[in-house]
């Protein structure tokens, strides 16, 4: 069936509806990963938003029980040019048509994903809707340009009650701002005894817990509309080791007084290079955020820029120079994506036993 | 860190000749390095004994040496130049084996000589089976079970443990020379026993066989810095068995899950950095298709075939990074030339599918074995870009030049279904249109895949394209579906074949429907960045990138993949034209599909259209650039055979016209260009059937030379001395009617002599004239082609001269014109005249310092010679002398006849240079290959006809001391003339036979000119082939004998006893 995309900015792209026919706005963004559209629409970052995959190809491999990032997707839509309706993987379970449609997300086919994809580069991060054809176009863009969308995004995602994954090593509370599974996964194959907590728990609560680490997770939307967690942060830096991870991280970095902007078109995909600049090392990483730390704002924070991103000279890691504090903006978990700095998780049980040691001496 | 201030002058090692599983891509390579040293203000010193490449033009490095890449020459060189780095790592297999070898021999530590990039520990451990396993082992990545053996027996040991199937790969050898898949012990014998022959250390790796895992290539760079990068992978569309050179691939991967991709990912990464590589490499997996398991197939730790691919595919340039990276830069420090804006430390995104099809010489050699296994046997690829996978596959099908526009072929859609199924159980060259046609009778996807361990995604696009097909039949002029044809990659004749019309009414209809592609950009990253390099392919959708500029432009059409008869020696041209056309002003524009070129270099031209070379494509690209008109003289048959559909067109040819180029092609008008002319050539005619060639043969009496009009490299071409043999040759070779004629041409036996010009249609500027060591017959690409000619008088070149001017004149050429002339007693006949670039452009360019196809270009751009600075005439010869000699690639290609003869089947070239013809013979012989030791035993098979010749070579190789074997028959002759000689039994009779002796190692030389059409001819064949699977030097022409014996007695002294004394 056809369906077309309409854009804020006049813009419409008619192409071949999948998944659910639903009607459903949001702002599109691109990614430029070419593989792993399964973990990308089940990514919670993207919440509210319409994910356009710039490669053309997608549904390949189907869907896997395996490889979900979280269990209800929470994207708006999902526009790809081609879509495989018979796809071809020994893990593969069903189509990324069915899943859509169960899920209830409308999906689009068939269109210039790469005129799409430039339009969001010249222009920047667009409103859009997907619907069918036989609606009065005009009206659908003055909706869009008057259109304010939910700012409570991380609150539809984050669990709504605590739950605890157990493990015999460092205990680590996870904040879940829309966490994707790759964290959990990764801290549990470190052994940790994990307790994953709404986004919205108090620094109290979280400290009952008795944590040797807090793991800020990645989420979606502007972290100034969580002012809760910011909060938090601030009460709980210097009490207990903490890892921020992109939405994570942009909260510690406001808890410690920078401040946040929004990017132009944001940087979602699998091939960003990243600069650790004690080392010079780089590393390849995945990534999915419209927003980022502003490069000047850390000046005074008590934060020590730690990494940065080698194309646009963006902020990509941050250290607190006094308590055990750091986070990134990239992905290190990440599924999908390149494993480059997987380490991370390393440096952050590395950071909990030391200061355990460093407890215990005190 | 950036650019080594330590070191000043570097030496380049190229890669040779262009042969099988070595080809353009290295020239590409080791173009974009040199560029890259020079762009860091080295002082660059080449190497490469390939005059055919753009690599070897003066203006690529500071001095560039077209010698032997041997340890002899290269020592020579090291020690005048006194270099303080060399680079290896881009010329191939052969810069790689050359810098071990030097190494080897003391000569880099005697010379403080650094390898730049990659360190041979690094190198010996991907190379080396032994060391590689053990390394695989520490790193715990798997490898399939396998064993090193060194004897037949240590095989057969393996094979117990393990069992049947099971590969055979020789170590150190090019694109597997000399392995394979083993399913039986008559075939392990076979294999094995070759294998150890062609590997130079006696080694083969045997392993389990993992055939019909998904294969996939990664291709990694790393700095010295530790960091490492995924440019590309890349999935084969033919499972594991198949070698990846031999492969139809696609890039990116498309059935890999993100775990899978990121799995292989780590392998890579992990692999580069535990061998230390700095530069680039390639790591081949086989990935299970049920499971997690993967294996490492192999580590290639240089620049390679997949790497060009790679870089075309994806826009990242990695022989210019990898050059970059050997001096000193890390990847963090260069930018990505493509966009200008980011580094080149970050991965490609691609937002297209690519695909790769090899082009195999089976056109040529119709004898050969076509099946396809770890022995590389394709001589060229095209690669074909599109947004859906059936579009990105078309698009490369048509740019093959076999023939086709379509995954269709009429000779398999007229096969039983039977035959084709049975044919699934080997891999061929045809399978892609085997499958097409077995889809199109309703076979299921599952059978075809069950059969062919092709993964069913792929299979699934090939049924969609024939249900598309079965669509289009059933509603012809249904715009909507025409519209989705185009999409998916349809050209429009195959279109019009469905709907019974013609190309043009498509076309038309599309015109009006307005249905035509839009241009996108290959930027690296998938539109993220904006991007400043025009690097274009067309596709069916809304959006076009490409803009047309103010400025005037011309377009020139590439020559497609590299196949016997159109090789680098097209490229080359073509190169050179578009910088010309730089020169002259204009926006150069290039069209072509070879992944491997320079010309595809996305830095050569103003704007690179990644195209087939269909008169479809070049239409709507001439439509969306508007140029002042189209080049076709440099692409080879190519674009000549694009010119007169695109002229007619509207499309403005330039140079030459059409008309003057048909005079000189159409046998009967160029007859008469010649009778006006008052120029001689062979008596002949044009039959268009059977019973007219026997007449025009009987007229002009045999020997007759009959070919089909209109072919490059002399296909199908054949010297008949009987009224038998030409009614042979009209009823197998070829399929003679009014459309297709034959050309019968009296054969002359005399000397070829070569010449090009080039002309702007009143001066005629001649830079060489080349005397052909063989005879006329032989091909002219397969000879020995010398400049200046050494035995020609004078009287009889200033004919020749006169001659080419006249007919370069009488024809109106405007740009470059091949002659071939054969010298019969006291006269030169005109054999045959090009009007375009010809093969031995670039050599004569190189050797007369004349930029031929710059001069060309100018002058069809309508500069006057005169106003370049050439007058008419022959320019002064140079004292030295030089010599082309072609390279064949025959150990690859089993069961293919080595004659030679006037069928052309040399891969490519090399050249020798020096103050005497013997020096220039002896370099260009030793380049090409051959060994030539001084003492030891020459066989002689010789026919009938050519004994009394081949006595006076017996005579000189007994004179020199060389010990004489031959067959009875041959024997006896030379016992006549007292020349101790022992004989040797016939293939028929008892062991030892001559087989044996040549099995064996007990002859050096053999010298076989047995031809088909005798009765010994199979004896010849067997003799021949014998020879080469033994890697013993075989000559088929008393000709090329007489040249080595030139070369031979100028290195050895002869031994005479002291004359009697006078009583």
């Amino acid at each position: 069936m056809k369906r077309q995309l309409i854009l804020e900015d006049g813009n419409i792209f008619v192409g071949k509806g999948f998944g659910s026919d639903k009607v459903m706005s949001g702002e599109v963004v691109f990614n430029t990963g070419m593989t792993g559209y399964q973990e990308i629409l089940s990514d919670p970052s993207y919440c509210g938003q319409i994910v356009t995959m710039t490669y053309p190809l997608i549904g390949n491999y189907g869907i896997n029980r395996d490889d979900f990032e979280s269990v209800t997707p929470a994207i708006n839509g999902f526009i790809v040019k081609e879509y495989e309706p018979e796809p071809s993987h020994w893990r593969e379970e069903e189509s990324l048509d069915t899943l859509l449609r169960a899920k209830d997300i409308p999906g689009l086919a068939g269109i210039d994903t790469r005129k799409l994809t430039r339009l969001i580069r010249e222009h920047g991060t667009l409103r859009g809707r997907i619907c069918s054809l036989d609606v009065d176009v005009n009206e659908v863009i003055e909706e869009l340009k008057q259109t304010t969308f939910v700012r409570n995004q991380v609150e539809q995602v984050s669990t709504k009650s605590p739950y605890h994954a157990p493990g015999r090593g460092n205990k680590v509370v996870l904040v879940d701002f829309g966490m994707k599974h790759g964290i959990l996964r990764e801290l549990i194959a470190r052994q940790c005894d994990v307790v994953v907590v709404p986004y919205n728990t108090s620094a109290e609560e979280i400290l009952r817990l008795r944590p040797d680490g807090i793991m800020l997770s990645n989420g979606p939307g502007d972290p100034v509309d969580v002012p809760e967690a910011i909060e938090m942060i601030k009460e709980i830096l210097g009490q207990v080791p903490i890892f921020g991870i992109c939405l994570g991280h942009q909260l510690l970095s406001l808890a410690c007084g920078a401040t946040t902007s929004k990017l132009r078109f944001g940087h979602r995909g699998s091939n960003t290079p990243v600069r650790e600049l004690s080392t010079g090392k780089i590393d390849i990483t995945a990534q999915n955020h419209g927003y980022t730390v502003d490069l000047e704002s850390l000046e005074g924070t008590g934060l020590e820029l730690t990494h940065i991103a080698v194309n646009d000279g963006t902020v990509e890691g941050v250290r607190h120079l006094e308590h055990a504090a750091f986070s990134v903006q990239y992905h290190p978990e990440a599924s999908p994506g390149p494993h480059d700095a997987n380490d991370l998780f390393n440096q952050f049980v590395t950071m909990m036993d030391t200061a355990k040691k460093t407890t215990v001496l005190v | 860190m950036g650019r080594r201030n330590d070191i000043n002058k570097i030496l380049v090692i190229g890669s040779g000749p262009i042969v099988i599983g070595q080809a353009a891509e290295f020239d590409y390579a080791g173009t974009q390095a040199c560029q890259a040293l020079k762009e860091e203000g080295y002082e660059v010193i080449l190497i490469n004994s390939n005059p055919a490449t753009i690599m070897t033009d003066t203006t690529m490095a500071d001095r560039v040496y077209i010698e032997p890449i041997t340890l002899e020459f290269v020592s020579r060189i090291i020690r005048k130049e006194r270099p303080d780095g060399i680079v290896a790592t881009l010329g191939g297999q052969t810069g790689l084996n050359m810098a071990m070898e030097l190494d080897e021999s003391g000569i880099l530590k005697a010379y403080n000589i650094e390898l730049l990039g990659t360190d041979l520990d690094a190198i010996k451990r991907a190379e080396d089976r032994d060391l590689f396993r053990s390394l695989m082992n520490e790193l715990h990545e798997p490898v399939p079970e396998s064993d090193i053996v060194h004897t037949l027996d240590e095989a057969y040991k393996f094979v117990e443990q393990v069992g049947y199937p099971i590969i055979v790969r020789p170590a150190y050898t090019l694109g597997g020379t000399g392995g394979g898949i083993v399913h039986n012990e008559e075939q392990l014998r076979e294999i094995v026993t070759s294998g150890l022959k062609y590997s130079p250390v006696t080694q083969c790796l045997i392993e389990k066989s993992i055939a019909g895992f998904k294969e996939v290539e990664y291709e990694v760079m790393r700095d010295a810095k530790d960091q490492a990068i995924v440019v590309c992978n890349m999935e084969n569309i033919d499972p594991v068995g198949v070698h990846t050179g031999d492969s139809i691939v696609v890039a990116p991967s498309q059935t890999l899950t993100d775990r899978d991709y990121q799995r292989l990912r780590n392998s890579s990464l992990k692999i580069i950095r535990a061998l230390g590589i700095e530069g680039g490499c390639n790591v081949q997996f086989a990935h299970d298709a049920y499971s997690d398991q993967y294996y490492i197939i192999e580590v290639n730790p240089r620049v390679s075939r997949s790497s060009a691919l790679a870089s075309k595919a994806t826009g990242y340039p990695i022989a210019k990074m990898a050059a970059k990276i050997a001096v000193g830069y890390s990847l963090d420090e260069l930018m990505n030339p493509i966009t200008g804006k980011t580094y080149a430390s970050f991965e490609p995104a691609l937002d297209y599918v690519v695909s790769k099809i090899p082009r195999w010489p089976f056109d040529k050699f119709d004898a050969a074995n076509r099946e396809l296994g770890t022995q590389m046997k394709a001589t060229g690829e095209v690669m074909a870009i599109g947004r859906n996978l059936e579009e990105s596959l078309l698009k490369a099908v048509r740019s093959l030049e076999a023939g086709y526009d379509h995954i269709y072929d009429t000779k398999i859609a007229n096969t039983d279904t039977e035959v084709l199924v049975k044919r699934l159980d080997k891999t061929d060259d045809e399978r892609l249109f085997v499958l097409a046609e077995l889809l199109r009778r309703g076979q299921s996807i599952q059978l075809l895949c069950d059969l062919t361990k092709i993964d069913r995604f792929f299979m699934q696009k090939l049924a969609r394209i024939v249900a598309l097909e079965n669509k289009l039949t059933d509603s012809p002029n249904d715009v909507e579906l025409l519209k989705q044809a185009k999409e998916r990659g349809f050209s429009d004749i195959a279109i019009a074949r469905l709907w019974n019309k013609e190309e043009r009414d498509i076309y038309t209809l599309r015109m009006e429907q307005n249905i035509r592609p839009v241009y996108k950009m290959v930027d690296t990253c998938a539109a993220e960045f904006e991007s400043e390099t025009p690097y274009f392919y067309g596709t069916y959708e809304d959006e076009n990138e490409a803009l047309q500029t103010d400025k005037k432009s011309i377009l020139v059409l590439g020559s497609g993949p590299i196949r016997i008869g159109q090789g680098i020696e097209f490229d080359y041209a073509t190169v050179h034209t578009v910088w010309a056309i730089k020169e002259a002003g204009y926006e150069a524009i290039i069209i072509n599909n070879n992944p491997e070129t320079v010309s595809t270099d996305f830095s050569t031209s103003d704007k690179l259209y990644f195209e087939p070379l269909t008169v479809e494509d070049v239409m709507h690209v001439y439509e969306q650039e508007k140029p002042e008109g189209v080049i076709v003289q440099f692409g080879g048959q190519t674009a000549i055979n694009l010119a007169a559909e695109l002229e007619a067109r509207g499309v403005p040819i330039i140079g030459t016209s059409l008309e003057s180029m048909d005079r000189a092609e159409d046998r009967d008008k160029f007859e008469q260009t010649l009778l006006s002319l008052d120029i001689p050539q062979p008596l002949g005619r044009t039959a268009t059937s059977v019973e007219g060639a026997v007449a025009i043969a009987n007229e002009i009496g045999y020997p007759v030379l009959v070919r089909p009009s209109y072919v490059l490299g002399g296909r199908a071409m054949e010297i008949v001395y009987k009224e038998e043999e030409l009614l042979n040759y009209m009823k197998t070779a070829v399929s003679v009617n009014p459309k297709h004629p034959v050309l019968v041409d009296r054969y002359l036996t005399g000397k070829e002599l070569e010449v090009d010009a080039i002309s702007d249609g009143e001066n005629v500027f001649i830079p060489g004239v080349m005397e052909h060591i063989e005879r006329a017959g032989v091909h002219s690409g397969d000879s020995i082609a010398v400049y200046p000619p050494q035995t020609v008088p004078e009287d009889l070149k200033q004919k020749l001269i006169d001659r080419t001017i006249a007919i370069a004149r009488g024809l109106n050429i405007v740009g470059l014109l091949n002659i071939q002339f054969v010298w019969h007693k006291d006269e030169v006949y005109v054999l045959e005249v090009n009007p375009r670039s010809s093969r031995t452009v670039p050599f004569l360019s190189k050797i007369t310092g004349v930029p031929m196809a710059n001069l060309a270009t100018k002058v069809m751009l309508g500069k006057k010679l005169p106003e370049l600075g050439y007058e008419t005439g022959y320019q002064s010869e140079s004292k030295e002398v030089s010599v082309k000699v072609p390279v064949f690639s025959f150990a690859k290609l089993r069961r293919v006849d080595i004659t030679l003869g006037p069928e052309m089947k040399s891969t490519g070239e090399v050249m020798g240079r020096d103050t005497t013809l013997e020096k220039a013979l002896y370099k260009g012989l030793i380049a090409s290959g051959m060994s030539i030791p001084t003492h030891g035993s020459v066989l002689f098979t010789v026919a009938d006809k050519d004994k009394e010749e081949a006595l006076s070579l017996v005579e000189r190789f007994h004179q020199i001391g060389f010990d004489i074997l031959a067959t009875a028959g041959t024997a006896r002759f030379i016992q006549e003339v007292n020349i101790p000689v022992t004989v040797v039994n016939k293939i028929a009779e008892e062991k030892p036979n001559l087989l044996d002796v040549i099995r064996e190692g007990q002859a050096q030389f053999v010298i076989n000119t047995l031809t088909r059409g005798k009765q010994p001819a199979r004896d010849g064949f067997r003799i021949r082939r014998e020879a080469v699977e033994n890697g013993v030097v075989c000559l088929t022409s008393i000709d090329t004998g007489e040249a080595l014996l030139r070369v031979l007695e100028s290195i050895t002294f002869s031994s005479e006893s002291m004359p009697q004394m006078q009583m």
